[in-house]
């Protein structure tokens, strides 16, 4: 393994940078989208409610690698070029937010029901209550959850090497064909991921104690 | 003026008949009690008069806007109308003072000094002035009502509504709580609505006591008729015996 990193150590640094990027985009993104699907869910607006669960349903139960093929492949044919790393890039966002808005979302509906009344009987509209009292007290609640989401998608990131995306998987199969160690190779390409799925476990674990 | 009008009001949770034809009028200034057995609808309709429950049938009127007119901007009505709930509903994530100066910031857009000059002053009214940076779950129920009260004061209502304020604390709370809302009952201007069975605060200070049953209002004197005299209504008379006796 050491005479992997030795001979390939610049491409597998490469690859471990471009499926960091990919992760933090994604992660951050999805995040977002995943937070306002989980509001949706839970408005009392209908057409809002509807539209979360149309999204959920579809982009939690295709695979992701289907997802990802759909960016790649049909996209460039009839809208614009995109690359393998945008394109799996927005797939992981889109199939990744789909888990975390039903994480946010039971996040969201533990939070007890007063909380949003008292804001409300206080003046404040359904989005200043969301954002200032409900949602804070909601992510608390789901942080390990959310960091098992997290975690997945770093390692769903390796859907990058199907789409020619150049990440950290991508540069392992290249490296194992040229070297033909296979067995050694994808250690270190684990060895890589664990470089950063641990950190961020530990991260999470440090966070839910801290905000418990 | 009257502060809270319902003419005709219908509320219904599917097919239950929540509040029947309920006809009141509650002018500026007045504290009124409103009592009845659990199921009776007196929580429901006081969660009408700031649009926590809707109402499907007749108007309800609250300082001037219509409720049941869908285009009503209920934030606006819930800036001038206050609520105290049983379970007190402070923000859990906020500080006690933050609880206080939350919504006069957002909602009221208050200047920041001015607003912490007055849930200072607010805290001490409720005595809790030294708890201004402890978080609700370090507070005792009593305390955490009595900081739900300096809220809803701070965004300085004309009208206030109490869901069952005393419900949810240990016996030897109740006292503190019932004297800061007689204290607020007491100021002329302030419009206040009350669930409770707290006899001893009704023949103090409310102008009037409101019996509720199934839904509809059976029983609407004045505090000396209530206690003095006798309710006209059986229910109503029976109900009160044995809540006095206790």
């Amino acid at each position: 393994m050491i005479s992997i990193f030795a001979n390939y150590g610049p491409d597998l640094l490469l690859g471990l940078g471009r499926t960091l990027l990919c992760s933090v985009i994604a992660l951050f993104f999805s995040l977002i989208i995943g937070s306002m699907f989980a509001i949706f869910e839970t408005t009392p607006i209908k057409f809002l409610r509807v539209i979360a669960r149309i999204y959920i349903e579809v982009f939690r139960n295709i695979p992701l690698l289907v997802i990802t093929m759909f960016f790649y492949v049909v996209i460039p044919l009839t809208f614009a070029k995109v690359d393998g790393f945008t394109a799996g890039t927005i797939g992981l966002t889109l199939y990744t937010s789909a888990f975390i808005a039903e994480t946010v979302r039971s996040g969201i509906q533990s939070v007890n029901s007063g909380q949003m009344e008292g804001a409300r009987a206080n003046g404040m509209t359904f989005w200043q209550s969301m954002r200032l009292i409900i949602l804070p007290q909601a992510y608390r609640y789901v942080i390990p959850p959310l960091g098992n989401q997290f975690i997945n998608l770093v390692k769903n990131s390796s859907v990058l090497a199907f789409v020619a995306g150049f990440d950290l998987m991508y540069q392992g199969n290249v490296i194992a064909s040229n070297s033909l160690d296979t067995i050694n190779t994808y250690m270190a390409v684990g060895v890589l991921y664990l470089v950063i799925t641990m950190p961020l476990s530990y991260y999470m674990r440090h966070l839910e104690k801290k905000l418990a | 003026m009257s502060m809270i009008e319902f003419h005709n009001v219908q509320k219904y949770y599917g097919d239950y008949h929540a509040l029947r034809n309920i006809n009141l009028t509650i002018e500026a200034g007045e504290t009124v009690v409103l009592i009845g057995p659990s199921g009776s609808g007196k929580s429901t309709l006081i969660r009408t008069v700031n649009g926590l429950e809707r109402i499907q049938e007749g108007q309800l009127i609250v300082n001037g806007q219509d409720l049941a007119n869908r285009k009503t901007d209920m934030n606006r009505i819930r800036k001038n109308v206050g609520m105290v709930f049983q379970h007190f509903n402070l923000y859990a994530n906020k500080t006690i003072l933050e609880n206080i100066m939350l919504s006069p910031r957002i909602v009221l857009k208050r200047d920041e000094e001015e607003n912490k000059k007055l849930a200072m002053s607010l805290l001490d009214r409720v005595g809790l002035a030294d708890q201004a940076q402890k978080m609700p779950a370090q507070l005792s129920g009593g305390q955490q009502q009595r900081i739900a009260i300096a809220r809803s004061l701070a965004m300085r209502p004309k009208a206030l509504l109490f869901d069952e304020p005393t419900s949810a604390l240990d016996p030897e709370m109740i006292d503190d709580v019932l004297n800061v809302m007689k204290d607020i009952a007491r100021d002329s201007s302030m419009t206040m609505l009350v669930v409770t069975h707290e006899m001893g605060f009704a023949r103090e200070v409310a102008n009037r006591v409101i019996f509720m049953a199934d839904g509809q209002i059976l029983e609407d004197d004045s505090k000396e008729t209530f206690f003095d005299g006798q309710p006209s209504n059986e229910r109503a008379r029976q109900f009160l015996g044995k809540i006095i006796t206790h």
